[in-house]
Order: C-alpha cells, then sequence, then structure tokens
C-alpha cells in the first residue's frame, strides 16, 4: 500500500503507466475518489453510485451530469455508478492534454443520448434543451426547435441518412476552432 | 453452451456486456410464449432491451420508430427521417459500420488496428504480414452476423492483431498510441498487459528506481511552475468575467464591440511601449540643453483640454525631442540596442526618432494583417457547408463552467445564439412581390441620396470652417493683440465642431435607416457602418489637408515654431474632445434618451445598443491616435486611459440603459469585418499620411530632432553618410541605402514576389475547393445509395409484415432477399451473409418445434423450405451449408438441455 496521505496500491501506478509527472494529480483524484466513497477505504475497484458522483462541486451544475456518468461507466448494471478507473477515464478525457480524438469521441457519446451510435433529430432535439435550458425564457420554441434540427441536420449530415455519425461528428468539431471542453 | 446459443442470436448487440445477454434470454422466453405469431418477429428477436420487444408485438405493427414531434414541415433534406422504420430496419441500420463506431468496443478496437498498422508502416516502411483489412474503418459488426461464435472470435483476432502491431511500436509510441485511445482504463490496462507479456520482460517495472524518482520529482515541480505560468497567462486575459457577462446578456454583437475595444487596447499598449522605451525614456533621462524659459501660466483647465501651454514643451510633442547625439553617459545599455554599431554612447536620435515610428508602423501592420487573415481563415472557410449551428450546439458548451449562475449565464447565452441564427436562416426565405421591392428600392436610394448629400455637406462645411480659422489664426499671428484666453479657447473650435458633427450625422443616419425599415439586423448594421464609415474617412481626409497641406506648408505666416509639435496639439484636442463627446453621448444618448422614453413616454423598452456607430467612433479615435504618433509620441498613452475609462463606462452604461436586441442577431463575421475596417481604411490612411509627412514635407527648422534636414527620411542617410566617412570599409553603404530604400525598383520587386505569392496560394486553395466538391458530391452519391437501399429494405420488411403464417414459405425468401440487400450496403460478404441468416432461421425454428406443439406441422414444413431455399441460393457453397447445418443441430440440443 502506498503512502500516508493515500491508500493507492503501488502496483497500480505502474499498471496505469501514468505519465508519471501526473502522480500527484492521480494522488489527488484517489482522494476525492476516496472521500466519495465516505471514508471507508474500500477496495479501489469498488463502485460508488450516480447520485454520489453527482454531489462533486464540477458536476453539480453540469446539465450532462447523467450522461457523463452513463457514458463513463463500466458497470454492468448499467446505473451510471462509477469505480476509481472510470472516474480516471473521466478527469482524463477531461483534462487539457486529451486529444482531440478522445474528447470528440466521448463528446459524441455524451450527446447520443438514446445510445443508438448516431445523433438522430431526438437526440438533437435534447442536446439543445440541455444546452439553453429549461425555463421559459430561454428555451427555443417548437418552429425555432424545427428550424434548427433540421438546419444541423443539412449542415453535418453529410450522406444524408437523417442522422449525425461519429465521422460526421468529427467532421463538425475539427472546423471548430475552440472546442475546448 | 447456453452462452453461445446466445450469440448465435445476436445480431446487433454487443458481445461485450454480460446485461445484453440476460436480454437475449430474455426475449427468448417471452418469445416463445408468444407462441411466434409472425416468423419475421422471431427471427429478429434481439433488440438491445426487452421492453422494446414487447412493443415489437404484431397486432400493432408500431415498430420502435423514430417520430418526429413535427413530421408535417417539409423536409427536402432526410426523407429517412420522416419515415418510419420496421424494427428490423433498425436493426440492419444500427449494425452499420459508421454506426457501431460510434459506440462498440469491437470497432475502436478495429479501427485503431488499422491506424496502429498505419503508423508501423510509415515508420518502418516495410511490407506487413498480417493482410491489411479491406476498408479504412471496418466494423466487427459486419462479422458479428456470420456464425454463432465467429463474431467473438473475430474481434478477438482483431484485437490479437492490435496486440501485434502495438507490439511492434517502439515504446513511445505505444504508450501515445494507448493513450489516445477512446476505450476504458481497464481495457487499456488488458491490452498493454497482453503487449507486455507478449514481449516477455513485464518484471522490473514495478520497481521505480531512486535516482528517476528524484528525476521525476523534479519534472512534476517544473511542471507545477509551467502550469502556475500558464494559469497566470490565463488569467491575464483581459475583462474575461465581464465579456461573458455582456456576452450573456446582449449577445455575440455586442459582445464583438468590446472586445474590438480590448484589440484596441493592446494595440495601443504596444505602440505605447515601444516609442515609451525608445523614445521618451531616453528623451526624459538625458535631460536635454533646451532652454525652459518659458513661463508657464496657472490656466490648468484649459491646457488639459488644449495641450497647449505648458505641454507644448514637454515630453508629449515632437518639438521637445532633440536632434542631437544625446550623451547618456554611463548607461550604454538602453541605447545600444539600435545604435549598435557603435556603443559610442551615442543616442542618435533622429534616426531613432525615424526608425521607431516606421517599426512600430509596420510590426502594427503585420499583426494587423495576420489577425484579419487569421479571422478570415475562421469566418469563410473553403468547405461550402457552413456548419455554424451544428459547431455552436456541438461545441458551445464550456464544461468549465461550474458554478449556477455561470451556468444560467451560458444558456442564456447559448439560447440567444441559437436564436440569432434561426431566425438569420428564417430570414433568407423571405420573399416580396415586385411592386413592394420596388418601392423599397426607390426608398432605398432616396436614403442613400440623403446620407450622401449630408456627408458631403459637412465635408465642405469642415473645409471652410477649417480655413476660416486658419484665416483667423494668421490674422491674430500678424497682429498679437488679444486676449490669450480667448486665443486658446478658439483653437478648440475646430474639435468641437467636427465632434459634434460626428455626434449628429450618425443620429442622423439612424434616423434614415428607421425610415427604410430594414428587417435584417445585420444588413441594418453593415449600411450604417459603411455610412459612418464614409463620414468619418472623408472628414479626416478634409483635416489632413487642413493639416500637411495648409499648416505645415506655411508655418512661418503663422508665427509657429514648430508646425510638428502644432500638428501634435491639435490631434490630442481631437482625441479629447472625442472622448468628451462620447461621454456626453453616453450620457444624454443613453441614460436621458432612457430615463425620458421610460418616464414620459411610459415605454416599457430600452434603447437598443448602437454597435455600428460606437464602433465607427473606436475606428475613428484610433485613426487620429495612429495619425498622431509621428507627430506625439505619448498620444497613445492618451488613448489607452481613453479607452480604459470607456470600457468601464460603456459597460455600465449598457447594462443600466440598454436591453438585448429585440431582433436578435448574429455577429458571425463582425469581428473580422471590425478589423478589416480598422487596417484597410484607418491604418492604411494613417500610414500613408505619416509616411507622406516622413518623404515629403519639411521638417521645422528649428525645433524637434529633424531640424535642419530636408525631410525626416534624410536622417536614415546622413546617418548612413556619416558611418561610411568614420569607416572607409562601409563606403558602399550609402550606394546600397539610395539604391534599396530610395530606389522604387526594390519597393515595386518585393510588392509583385508578395502579390505572386499570394496568387499562388489562391491557387492552391481554388483547387483544393475543387476536390472538396467533387468529394462532398461524391458522399452525397453515397447516401442517396444507402437511402435506396434503406427504402428497399424497409419495402421488403413490408411486405413481409403483410403475409400470414400460412404463407411462410414466402416470407423465408422475403427474409433473406432482405438480408442480402442489407448487406450488399454494407460490403460485406453478401453470400456469406444469406448462409448465416439460414441458418439462424433453422435454429430458431427448431427451437420453436422443440418447445411449442402448436403450429407444429406448419413450422416442420418452414423449416423444410427454408432448407430448400437456402440450397438454391448458396449451392456454390455447399460445405458452408452443411456445417452450419450440423452446427444448428447442435446448438438446438444445447438449448433444449438449458431450458430443460
Amino acid at each position: 500500500m502506498g503512502g500516508t496521505s493515500s491508500k493507492l496500491p503501488k502496483d497500480l501506478l505502474s499498471e496505469y503507466q501514468v505519465r508519471l509527472t501526473h502522480v500527484m494529480c492521480l494522488f489527488r483524484a484517489h482522494k476525492i475518489f476516496s472521500e466519495l466513497q465516505g471514508g471507508e477505504n474500500g477496495p479501489y475497484s469498488s463502485r460508488v453510485s450516480m447520485q454520489k458522483i453527482l454531489t462533486l462541486p464540477e458536476l453539480k451544475a453540469n446539465p450532462f451530469r447523467k450522461r457523463l456518468c452513463h457514458v463513463f461507466s463500466t458497470s454492468d448494471m448499467k446505473d451510471g455508478s462509477l469505480n476509481f478507473e472510470d472516474f480516471l477515464d473521466l478527469l482524463s478525457a477531461f483534462s487539457d492534454t486529451a486529444t482531440l480524438e478522445i474528447k470528440s469521441h466521448y463528446a459524441f457519446r455524451i450527446f447520443d443520448f438514446d445510445d443508438d451510435g448516431t445523433l438522430d433529430a431526438r437526440d438533437l432535439e435534447k442536446l439543445v434543451n440541455c444546452l439553453t435550458g429549461e425555463t421559459d425564457d430561454t428555451r427555443l420554441t417548437a418552429e425555432e426547435m424545427r428550424q434548427l434540427i433540421s438546419n444541423i441536420l443539412e449542415e453535418s449530415d453529410i450522406d444524408k441518412d437523417g442522422t449525425v455519425n461519429l465521422s460526421e461528428f468529427q467532421h463538425v468539431i475539427s472546423r471548430s476552432p475552440d472546442f475546448v471542453r | 453452451m447456453a452462452q453461445r446459443v446466445s450469440f448465435d442470436f445476436d445480431l446487433v448487440t454487443d458481445v461485450e456486456s454480460p446485461a445484453d445477454e440476460d436480454g437475449v434470454h430474455d426475449s427468448f422466453s417471452q418469445l416463445i410464449q408468444e407462441q411466434c405469431h409472425d416468423l419475421h418477429d422471431v427471427i429478429e428477436m434481439t433488440p438491445l432491451d426487452p421492453e422494446e420487444e414487447s412493443r415489437d408485438d404484431v397486432e400493432s405493427l408500431e415498430a420502435p420508430v423514430y417520430q418526429r414531434s413535427d413530421s408535417d414541415g417539409p423536409q427536402q433534406t432526410d426523407h429517412l427521417i420522416g419515415e418510419r422504420w420496421s424494427s428490423d430496419t433498425l436493426k440492419v441500420l444500427s449494425s452499420m459500420p459508421s454506426r457501431t463506431i460510434g459506440r462498440s468496443r469491437g470497432a475502436i478496437i478495429s479501427q485503431y488496428c488499422n491506424r496502429t498498422m498505419q503508423l508501423r508502416r510509415r515508420r518502418q516502411s516495410r511490407p506487413s504480414i498480417q493482410h491489411f483489412p479491406r476498408s479504412a474503418r471496418p466494423s466487427i459488426r459486419g462479422y458479428g452476423v456470420e456464425t454463432d461464435a465467429a463474431g467473438f472470435e473475430e474481434e478477438e483476432n482483431k484485437r490479437e492483431r492490435l496486440v501485434n502491431n502495438l507490439q511492434n511500436l517502439s515504446d513511445s509510441d505505444r504508450v501515445r498510441m494507448l493513450r489516445a485511445m477512446p476505450l476504458s482504463l481497464s481495457e487499456k490496462k488488458e491490452l498493454r498487459m497482453l503487449v507486455l507479456n507478449k514481449a516477455e520482460h513485464s518484471v522490473s517495472q514495478n520497481q521505480i528506481p531512486c535516482c528517476s524518482q528524484l528525476k521525476y520529482y523534479i519534472i512534476i515541480a517544473l511542471r507545477h511552475g509551467w502550469y502556475s505560468w500558464l494559469s497566470f497567462l490565463s488569467s491575464l486575459q483581459l475583462w474575461q468575467t465581464a465579456l461573458k457577462c455582456v456576452g450573456g446578456r446582449f449577445g455575440t454583437g455586442v459582445l464583438s464591440y468590446f472586445i474590438f475595444l480590448r484589440t484596441l487596447l493592446f494595440f495601443n499598449v504596444f505602440m505605447f511601449l515601444v516609442t515609451g522605451l525608445l523614445l521618451v525614456v531616453p528623451q526624459a533621462i538625458a535631460h536635454p540643453d533646451l532652454d525652459q524659459n518659458i513661463t508657464v501660466r496657472s490656466t490648468w483647465g484649459l491646457e488639459v483640454l488644449t495641450g497647449a501651454g505648458y505641454f507644448s514643451h514637454s515630453l508629449l510633442y515632437y518639438g521637445y525631442y532633440s536632434n542631437k547625439p544625446l550623451q547618456t553617459g554611463h548607461s550604454c545599455s538602453a541605447s545600444s540596442n539600435k545604435t549598435s554599431s557603435s556603443c559610442g554612447l551615442s543616442y542618435n536620435m533622429p534616426l531613432i526618432y525615424f526608425f521607431t515610428i516606421g517599426a512600430a508602423f509596420f510590426i502594427t501592420c503585420i499583426i494587423l494583417v495576420y489577425t484579419m487573415s487569421k479571422s478570415f481563415g475562421q469566418s469563410f472557410r473553403i468547405d461550402k457547408s457552413k456548419g455554424l449551428l451544428a459547431i455552436k450546439v456541438f461545441s458551445s458548451w464550456d464544461f468549465k463552467v461550474i458554478k449556477k449562475s455561470s451556468v444560467r449565464l451560458q444558456r442564456a447565452n447559448i439560447s440567444t445564439q441559437l436564436k440569432e441564427l434561426v431566425a438569420e436562416v428564417n430570414h433568407q426565405k423571405l420573399k416580396f412581390p415586385v411592386l413592394q421591392r420596388l418601392f423599397r428600392l426607390s426608398i432605398h436610394m432616396l436614403a442613400w441620396i440623403m446620407c450622401l448629400g449630408s456627408t458631403l455637406a459637412c465635408v465642405l462645411a469642415v473645409y471652410y470652417f477649417s480655413e476660416y480659422m486658419h484665416g483667423d489664426l494668421l490674422r491674430r499671428a500678424h497682429t498679437n493683440s488679444s486676449d490669450p484666453l480667448l486665443e486658446e479657447a478658439s483653437l478648440l473650435a475646430i474639435p468641437v465642431f467636427v465632434s459634434s458633427l460626428n455626434l449628429l450625422l450618425p443620429g442622423f443616419f439612424n434616423v434614415v435607416a428607421w425610415m427604410e425599415e430594414y428587417d435584417s439586423p445585420s444588413v441594418l448594421n453593415y449600411i450604417s457602418i459603411s455610412r459612418n464609415l464614409l463620414l468619418k474617412v472623408s472628414v479626416l481626409g478634409v483635416l489632413c489637408y487642413h493639416w500637411l497641406g495648409r499648416v505645415a506648408t506655411d508655418p512661418q505666416s503663422l508665427g509657429l515654431e514648430c508646425w510638428e509639435s502644432f500638428v501634435g496639439q491639435e490631434l490630442y484636442r481631437f482625441l479629447l474632445m472625442d472622448f468628451i463627446f462620447m461621454l456626453l453621448d453616453t450620457f444624454f444618448g443613453e441614460f436621458l434618451w432612457r430615463v425620458f422614453s421610460q418616464k414620459a413616454l411610459k415605454r416599457e423598452r430600452k434603447p437598443v445598443f448602437d454597435i455600428a456607430r460606437n464602433v465607427l467612433e473606436l475606428i475613428y479615435g484610433q485613426t487620429l491616435a495612429w495619425l498622431g504618433v509621428l507627430f506625439s509620441p505619448l498620444l497613445p498613452a492618451v488613448q489607452i486611459i481613453k479607452l480604459l475609462f470607456l470600457f468601464y463606462m460603456k459597460k455600465v452604461s449598457l447594462k443600466m440603459n440598454c436591453q438585448a436586441s429585440g431582433k436578435p442577431w448574429r455577429a458571425c463575421q463582425m469581428t473580422t469585418i471590425f478589423i478589416t475596417l480598422l487596417c484597410f481604411p484607418a491604418f492604411l490612411g494613417a500610414a500613408v499620411c505619416v509616411t507622406y509627412t516622413m518623404w515629403t514635407i519639411k521638417p521645422s527648422a528649428s525645433c524637434g530632432p529633424f531640424q535642419g534636414l530636408k525631410n525626416m527620411f534624410q536622417a536614415g542617410k546622413r546617418w548612413f553618410q556619416e558611418l561610411a566617412a568614420a569607416n572607409p570599409d562601409l563606403h558602399w553603404l550609402p550606394s546600397a541605402h539610395a539604391y534599396l530604400v530610395e530606389n522604387p525598383l526594390f519597393l515595386f520587386l518585393s510588392a509583385g514576389i508578395f502579390l505572386i505569392v499570394i496568387y499562388f496560394h489562391s491557387q492552391v486553395v481554388d483547387g483544393q475547393r475543387k476536390i472538396i466538391e467533387l468529394l462532398q458530391e461524391q458522399i452525397e452519391n453515397e447516401g442517396e445509395d444507402k437511402k435506396f437501399l434503406i427504402t428497399r429494405l424497409q419495402h421488403i420488411h413490408e411486405r413481409k409484415r403483410r403475409v400470414t403464417p400460412r404463407r411462410v414459405k414466402e416470407a423465408s425468401e422475403v427474409h433473406t432477399h432482405t438480408l442480402t440487400h442489407a448487406y450488399t450496403y454494407t460490403h460485406i460478404h453478401t453470400h456469406s451473409h444469406t448462409h448465416t441468416h439460414s441458418l439462424i432461421y433453422t435454429h430458431t425454428h427448431t427451437h420453436t418445434l422443440t418447445h411449442t406443439h402448436t403450429h407444429t406441422h406448419t413450422h416442420t414444413h418452414t423449416h423444410l423450405h427454408t432448407h430448400i431455399h437456402a440450397h438454391t441460393h448458396a449451392h456454390t457453397h455447399t460445405h458452408t451449408h452443411t456445417r452450419a447445418l450440423t452446427r444448428a443441430h447442435t446448438l438446438t440440443h444445447s438449448h433444449t438441455h438449458s431450458l430443460m
């Protein structure tokens, strides 16, 4: 077992093949995670439920927080619970050093609300609603929404099959100069 | 064994998670209870979740299709969405490679398998042993259907290959590759372990040696330093929160005004740094022996406004700077950066003055052109689809925002922007009848005539007024008997006159534009910008003529000792007046108008921020500052103070008095346009004026760094001559200078080369655009094909739905055909797929046969028919078929077992 501040098993360190410059970050992540686990020093593979993850201040106000948990969860129960490795995945995908490829991939999966592998109009509607919020003054009217979605599809759906698939998505993203998340 | 059976049915789901298998089992038993009314429902029985199965009943042919909430709207582009697909079509669709890549692990693995292969090839440039996969991104999905566990095997195979490829990569490449894969950590770990096991050197990794630990700590510390430096840099982004706040409340249009203001501020800071460090500081340190016997009067208030009096002999103006080499005594360091040739403690002020101004203009020009080209590149991409909406929706959310209030702000911002975009798109569809258009055209003509006429009147007024004031000054210079206070105040006449014109005429333009009734806010803005620009450019042109043509050519008659300082004072006055009028405008035009309209007119609405006019005022002020740098090196400092004030004032005024524009509009290329305007008329005009002054006008004889020279340009020449005289080896320098700088041929040549380079670039871009068009056309054609195939698939499914259980044979035929179609699209072994399906089919039926006792006869029949059919279709592949059959039998057995 590791140092005094962290109970992270040392052999994991080498297993993760962390860039060793990031070890401190790793320890911090583990600290946050074990706090989420409720102080008990369970095995590192134990899971933390989605409700607990969502209490993180970074995720409290994020409209995509549930999708985040679902996408990064490897749980068999599909309940959005994360174990430590999933948590690390989440953190690394959002770090500044993650490649555009990874970011766009996960962004696509976050936006793909029904997990069918493409962004169809329903996904887009949900996405726009997430972006604008549900209050009346920010929400788009039905007509605006229809217009918006058909325009998005027209712009980004290159092969015109009515949905935006991953490569089309990445195509759009690559043209956006500030895809920072 | 039971597990394998379930794979057999697994047409679409991932093999990765046991949860799916549960789903399969569930649906399976459910199916058996349903007594299989329809054959087809038995075949397609592997949706992702069990609930879907219950919806997929025979009675209600409602497949789990997507329904648009607004299916009435006419859609040209997406026929596919409007239609309802049956669940089997959906299933085939969802197993298309382009879709699986977005969610399945296997597809990702195979994609990266290809990529590592490519990387390896590139690195080693030797032929690979394994054969290269057919398509650039094949999906394991295609194989998933083949035989019972073949999909799984295929994935294993792929994984094996990936591991092989990874193993052949170098260490760093491998790590980078693994890191770049969008897989979960545990899978990456597994892959890495596999690679390591293959390489058989998995030991000795667990121990980190001591010295390298030290190294890591040092690296950590360094990196921490770097990160804190980065965060410091990002905190330097001036006014970030204020800008975000403004953007969230008032949209991108108003935001672009403030961003532009910030850009101007940076330009001025740069200018100020250059002139301050190279001119002002050395001069201030040197204390030239100018006789400072000018009595300082105490009318301070007016002097701040006019910039005359006490200020006229200060560092602010040209006249204060000496022409002698400054004897800086000990501090050679400050001077050595320019006149480094002989560190003879001399700071050649004329030369430095000349080169500082020249270099400052040159660098500003480069920065301007660079920003302009960059923002052009961003707003005018070469492919034809604009994709603005899509980009906005996909990449506008800032995941770093965590505060509740800022999330609300961001939402408001995004919502406003989306509304703007949609409004713009909607606007493009509006059309008017001919008569109305003619009417509108005539109104526009009238408006333009009015605007141009008033601009012309303004220009003439400024011309004659300045002539009158010039005459007044001449008279006063000769009589020399009037009240000094009045004399100073009269200096303010022209600036006040011009500034009030600048204030009043845009209001008139706005009234005219209101009469014209433009319905697109962006068009209104462009029109307003062009009118205001015309006014300001022409007024500035007249003023330049006044300064350079009247004052500079005949300074003696005005009794001016130093006309450069006089022009500098004039520019200072203009700049200050401009600022004061802006303050007044903000107070009266925005604050009082808001109070008036809300209290007296009982209107709920607040006025709307006029972007065009405000931006043009900024550009006007900046032009003045650039013009004045030569005559008054500290003018950028004045401009900086002005801009800082202006930012906070405008922000407060905006929050108090204005509201977000009622018709939301997008400022898609606004920033580009502002920068272009700043570059083209403003900067270029100022640069031309300054160059003209340097090149042709004779500087004052008794003051300033260039006294005694024919023009400012000669400072360089004289310096070269001095150099050559002092050092005989450099005798070629004056002639080289004469050839390179004074001879226009060289200038023309470099400009010509520059133009040629630009031309080639534009040609290359043109070619690329053509290729992009071709490729896009091709993709669209493919899309058409896909659409066609999917519709056919859907037709066949529909036809099959209508058949009764009695005519199962036909149904089976149809089914086989369907699959053929589907996989023709995906280009993966159509024939083998057909086989697979007949196999699954058979299998299914055996099940039904075993477990349900009703309809036994029919089903046996079906069984046979299928056999025959499959045979007829696949006579060339007899082997496969028999094998498939036997396997089907074993599977039947197994399943019977599992159910018992």
